[in-house]
Order: C-alpha cells, then structure tokens, then sequence
C-alpha cells in the first residue's frame, strides 16, 4: 500500500485496504493526508442533504455542560473533542476536517429533545455525540428515529434497546454484570449478596438480571436483600445496619450521584473495612469520576465491575491517557464512561470511510463488523445490534483514586441487549 | 423476620438503629435551624438555603486543602477552623444578599421564594464556574473518620457522635440568642409587629440583616459538618432543600422547639421505617404522614400565636 495507489483508488477495494491498514496501528507507515477529499466528490458521498462541504464535515455534541449531570457528562465531552481533534490531525474523514456543533442539554430531558431535533433539522450535522443517562436517551429517540441522524451513545446502561440510529459504545447491563458476579464468585468464593442500589431504571433493571444470575445460574448462591433508595439520598446508617444484620459476602452496591459519595463516606465511617472483604464490595456504577467525589480513602478496597479503567496497561491505552491529559490537565481522570465517548468518533469515521458515503442509511449499514484495534480498552467490535463486543474487568479501588485490574474475560463478551432468561 | 438472630445480635441491631435515627436527628436539626430562623422569624421563603450550605461545604474544602498544603502538621484540627469560616462567608454572603435583595421584598413575601430560588441558580452556576462541576472530595482528618466499637456488634460512627455534639450545641446556641439575648428579643418583637417595634426605637433594618446573616451562617456550619457524610458539589445542595422546609414546616414556623420537635418525629419514623421496608417506600410513607398531619394541623405541631 502506497500513497499514489490510494489516491488513484476511489474503488471499494482500495478503500478497504485503506482502511484494513489503518486499522492495523499502522498510520505511521501512511503520509498523515491519506484519503484526499477531491477523491470522494461531496455529491457523491453526501446524498441527503447533510452539513459535507468540500473541505468539511459537521457532527454535534449534545451533553449537559450545566445542571446536575455536568459532573459526569464533562468527561464524555472532553474524550470527544480530542477524538475529533485527533482524526483532523490525521487528515479528517474522506479528507475532511470535522467541525463540531455542541448543545447544551442542560441535565434536562425535554432540552435534549429540543436541541437534537435542532442539531439534526436546522444543523443538519451528519452524526451525533451525545447523552449520557438513560432518560435523555430515551428523549431523543423518537427525534433521531423521525429525521434519521445517528447517535453515538457512551453510557454503560440497562439494556432493553437496539435502536436502528443508535450505536452503543458502552456496556449494555449483562456485559458488565455477569463477568463480575461469576468473578466474585468463583475467585472469592461469595455465595450471598445484598443488592443496592439508587431508585431509578438502571440500577433496577441491573439488579434484576443479578438477581436471576444470581439465583439461576449460580451454584448455591443467593440474594439476601435488595433495596432502593431515591436519587439524592444522604442518610445510609439504616441499610448498613440491615447488611450488618443480614451478614452477605457481598455488597452489590448501584448507587449513583451525590448519594455515592455519602455511601460510603457512611459505610467507612460505621467501621465496614472495605479492605477486609467481609463483606466484599462490588460496585458497577463508581469510575475514577466518581471517586474524585468520593475520595479514594473511603472507597479503598472496594471492587468495580466495568470495560475500562485508567489503569489499564495497553500502547492504546498510555497514548490516550498521555493525549487526554495533555489536552485537558495533569489531574484529569478518565473514566468508562469518558474512554466509551472517546470511541465514538473514531467508529463513526471507521463506519463512513467502510462506507465511502455520509449518507445515514450506508453508514448504518457499515457500522456492523466494523473494529477498533486502536481502542483504548483494546480491541472492540460493533456487533449486529449496534453494541460493541468489549472485555470486561474488574478493578480494586486504591486510596490513590485508581483502580488496579485485578481480572479480564478471556474473550470479548458479546452484547447482549434482550438476554432470553433474565427478563 | 427475626427468628434466624440470637437475642444480643438483635438487641445490638436495635441499639444501632436507634443511635442511626439520632444522627439523622441531628442532620435534620442542623438543616432545619438557619432555616427556622429565616423562614420562621421573618417570613423569607429562602430557596437558596441548600446553596448557602454548599458554600460552608466549599469553604470546608479550601480550608482542608490549605492546611494540607502548608500546616500538615495540624491538619487534624483544621476541622474547627473550617467551621468557624465557614459560618463567617454564609453570613457575610447572607447579609449582602439581605441588602441587595431581600430588603426590598419583605412587603411581598410570596416574591421571595422567585427570587431566592433565582439566586440558588446563580450560585449554582457561580460554584460550578469556580470548583468545575465535578464535585470536589475533602480531605477528612483521619481521626473524624472511624468508628467506636462500643461491644463486639455495636459500632458507633465518630462522625455521628461529631454531628450530634454539634447540633445540639448550635441549638443551644440559637435558643439562648433567641431567647435570652437583647437581639433575640428584638428579632421576637419584629416578628410580632413590626411597625411597633420600629415605633418603640427598634432598629429594624438592621436586626433584619442580622438575623438573615446568622441563618445563613448557621446554614453554612451545617454545610461544613456534612461533607463528612455527604457530597460536595454545585448541585448538592438540592439534596437538603426538600428535608429542610419539610421539617420547618411541619414544626410550625417561627417555633425553634418545634423544629426539633418535628425534626425528631420525622426522623425516628423514617429511620424505623428504613429498617422494615425499602428506603424509598419509607420516603414515601413520611411524606404521606407529614401531608396528612398538616392537612388536619395546617400550622404544623407547634404554633405561636401571634395578634395579627
């Protein structure tokens, strides 16, 4: 593979083993410049209308950067922005450069609503990155599936959605909760569990498929408690009272938000040793994000079950944290959520340059099968329901705030999104 | 539920449950106390409490990072310090905010809950500009962290026994000031009719902004004491705002004792409930008692009865 050969190869051919090559980590062996935006005229590969021009391509942002959810959604937002900046280093996509339109969903539903149909009708922008609870999802929806735009979402959820506009980077909930519970399992030898969790869709529907892994599928196992408590909630004396009375070898905690931080500032506090592991602590729901809040000394000991942690000991892996920081700060923490934002724009360009085309209707049809080998959590792959195949790990909280992998499936675990058996 | 546990596990779970309802006796207590005195001796609907308390946590955080960074040595005192300023800036924020708005809004109180509630947004935003909308963990001295163990089941939280100590020392504190201090007799007797006492040589305008400064800074030392159990962040103070009126208002407003009246009801009840049902079940079956109580007692348990 040669420049000259790929600037004559306006063929499918040639653009797979563009890609194939790129694919390969192999950049270095390519002038920076390799698709050349005269090769792929804008009529060609932008056929509905999207914001393509000669030189340029427009996507959007859509996170809150104010209200309440600004403390989880500033990371996605940071990974994307150097995703982008990245891929216009390297020449942009079909040899454009990405321009970028960031709205503002405000940590409120409707607004997310309003500002995606803005993005997608007035903007016209050819991909969207955004949203981060299920609730805003599930407000744009309607809007993505009515005009047709794309969604890149990053958020580890609960599953129960394949949306033919939606590409999932994060972990739908059977990916990263049975690993870790076969995990403790089989290595700690835990046999009774105490399910948490905030009072939302995601910690119950998660706590639910637990509960029947727990209850069908692991030997001898069972659920001891199960209990929710409201967003915001500060006040946690009563259910470790219940846990100490109920005495599970493990504490399966879903808190989120603020509640989080008074958990197990509260759980330290009424003298549960985390280090001790009786009980164990195994949380889906705390990343290094949240332990900034948190503050490492509270949560030493405890264990996360998720794809990615900073820690992660890959080329992939230094080079984007390396990158991140460099960018955004020295102190930065980057957490699942933030490396699953980061995939996106990589995916996308992965998906239009498979394609040769913008158009909405061929980069759906492309986003399967499509890989990132230079995935920070390693390799990926989108899988036919548009999630992505991922390893899981679990991690073990240091009083530093990082996490140290302590197990990783063997395999990529595939995505499961209505798993037969746990509804 | 019970018959799996021997006699002493069970009286041990009792004896804990009962010390958990006390600390969130005293969370309520430090709540509900800056607030009583805004809300009950001048009417000021305050939505801005939560945020006042947030400003207590915040200045908590910049105390505990100053003495991590330049006095090590007495980090573990660097509590008292924090508290101590962290009352002075609620206060100070308090009574600039008396003078720039609320003065202007005690003929229409109903315009103060607009306006508060106005102000919690900017200083939201304000928190979120400066600190990042992350929230910020502090540093709590090691010694405030742990736990008693009392016998081999029971285990006291330090920062429990810290919160109670607290409350009812600012409880004293507040009671006194009300009630056996030349200023309190004066914020009583504005409260009563305030013509008069601007008739009989009250200074009221500034009895006024001392008494919103004080409720403020009372909100500020609660914000400090909790960020060892809660969160501190731009938001966080929407977490207390709902539990806040709730317990001032279901004590009746301008009654301290029925405050702490309402706030230990409240508390007991929903603690024993946690225990028997879910956490949010317990919420829910709270809010309920407390409508139902003030749909027959609108003016909450305890009412002064003033000559309008």
């Amino acid at each position: 593979m040669t420049n000259s050969a790929n600037s004559k190869g306006t063929n499918g051919l040639s653009r797979r083993a563009v890609l194939a090559g790129g694919a390969a980590l192999t950049a270095s062996l390519f002038a920076p410049k390799g698709l050349r935006a005269a090769d792929f005229p804008t009529a060609a590969v932008n056929t509905t209308g999207l914001a393509v021009t000669d030189d340029t391509v427009t996507i959007g942002i859509l996170h809150s950067v104010t209200g309440t959810m600004a403390i989880s959604e500033t990371g996605s937002v940071q990974a994307e922005k150097l995703a982008i900046e990245q891929i216009n280093a390297q020449g942009g996509i079909l040899g454009r450069k990405i321009e970028y339109v960031q709205e503002d969903g405000a940590s409120d539903w409707p607004t997310f609503a309003e500002k995606a149909k803005k993005l997608l009708v007035q903007d016209k922008v050819a991909s969207v990155m955004g949203c981060w609870t299920s609730a805003s999802r599930k407000a744009v929806l309607p809007v993505f599936e009515q005009y047709n735009g794309m969604l890149y979402y990053p958020t580890f959820y609960e599953g129960l959605e394949q949306s033919p506009n939606v590409i999932y980077t994060g972990q739908e909930a059977t990916q990263q909760i049975i690993a870790g519970l076969d995990w403790v399992n089989k290595v700690k030898g835990a046999k009774s569990f105490y399910l948490l969790g905030s009072d939302y869709i995601w910690p119950r529907t998660s706590n639910k498929i637990a509960r029947k892994h727990i209850e069908n599928y692991m030997e001898g196992c069972k659920v001891v408690g199960e209990e929710y408590y409201p967003l915001g909630h500060t006040q946690f004396n009563s259910v470790i009272n219940k846990i100490r009375l109920k005495k599970p070898d493990v504490i399966y905690a879903i808190v989120v938000g603020g509640s989080n931080v008074a958990f197990y500032k509260q759980l330290k506090a009424a003298g549960i040793d985390m280090t001790k592991e009786d009980p164990i602590l195994l949380t889906i729901s705390v990343t290094e994000d949240e332990i900034r809040g948190i503050g490492g000394e509270n949560i030493d000991g405890a264990y996360a079950c998720m794809k990615y942690f900073q820690s992660l000991d890959n080329d992939n892996n230094a080079e984007f944290v390396a990158a991140f920081k460099s960018m955004w700060g020295e102190d930065m923490v980057i957490g699942d959520v933030t490396q699953a934002a980061y995939l996106g724009p990589w995916l996308w360009k992965a998906a239009v340059e498979k394609a040769g085309s913008f158009d909405i209707d061929k980069v759906r049809e492309a986003s399967p099968g499509i890989e990132l080998p230079t995935a920070p959590e390693g390799y990926v792959k989108v899988h036919e329901n548009h999630h992505l195949w991922s390893k899981t790990r679990v991690g073990l909280a240091k009083p530093d705030g990082q996490y140290e992998v302590v197990y990783e499936t063997a395999e990529l675990v595939e995505p499961d999104p209505f798993p037969e058996g746990y509804q | 539920m019970f018959s799996e546990y021997t006699a002493s596990e069970l009286g041990a779970i009792f004896a804990m449950q009962g010390f958990a309802g006390l600390i969130l006796f005293s969370v309520f207590v430090l709540m509900a106390l800056g607030l009583a005195i805004i809300f009950g001796q001048m009417g000021v609907i305050n939505m801005a409490h939560g945020e006042f308390m947030i400003l207590g946590a915040y200045v908590t955080y910049l105390v505990s990072n100053l003495f991590g960074d330049l006095m090590p040595a007495l980090f573990s005192g660097y509590f008292f310090v924090a508290m101590i300023l962290a009352f002075l800036a609620a206060g100070a924020l308090g009574m600039f905010v008396e003078w720039a708005l609320i003065r202007h809004l005690y003929k229409r109180p109903l315009d103060t809950l607009l306006a508060t509630w106005g102000l919690s947004l900017i200083l939201q935003q304000l928190y979120r500009s400066i600190f990042g909308a992350r929230e910020v963990g502090v540093t709590i001295p090691d010694w405030m962290m742990g736990s008693l163990p009392l016998t081999d089941l029971i285990e006291v939280p330090i920062n429990g026994i810290f919160v109670m100590v607290l409350a009812v020392g600012i409880s004293a504190g507040v009671y006194v000031m009300m009630y056996r201090s030349r200023w309190g007799q004066q914020v009583r007797a504005i409260n009563n009719n305030r013509q008069m006492a601007d008739a009989v040589g009250i200074n009221t305008a500034l009895t006024d902004r001392m008494t919103f400064g004080i409720g403020c800074g009372v909100a500020g030392v609660a914000g400090s004491a909790f960020t060892m159990i809660g969160s501190t962040g731009p938001t966080a103070g929407q977490q207390y705002i709902v539990d806040t009126f709730l317990v001032v208002v279901f004590g009746g407003a301008g009654s301290l004792l029925g405050t702490i009246a309402s706030a230990f009801s409240i508390s007991q009840a929903q603690s024993i409930m946690e225990f028997f049902l879910s956490g949010s079940m317990a919420k829910v079956l709270t809010l309920l008692t407390v409508v139902g109580i003030l749909m027959l007692r609108p003016q909450g348990l305890f009412a002064l009865k003033l000559r309008k």
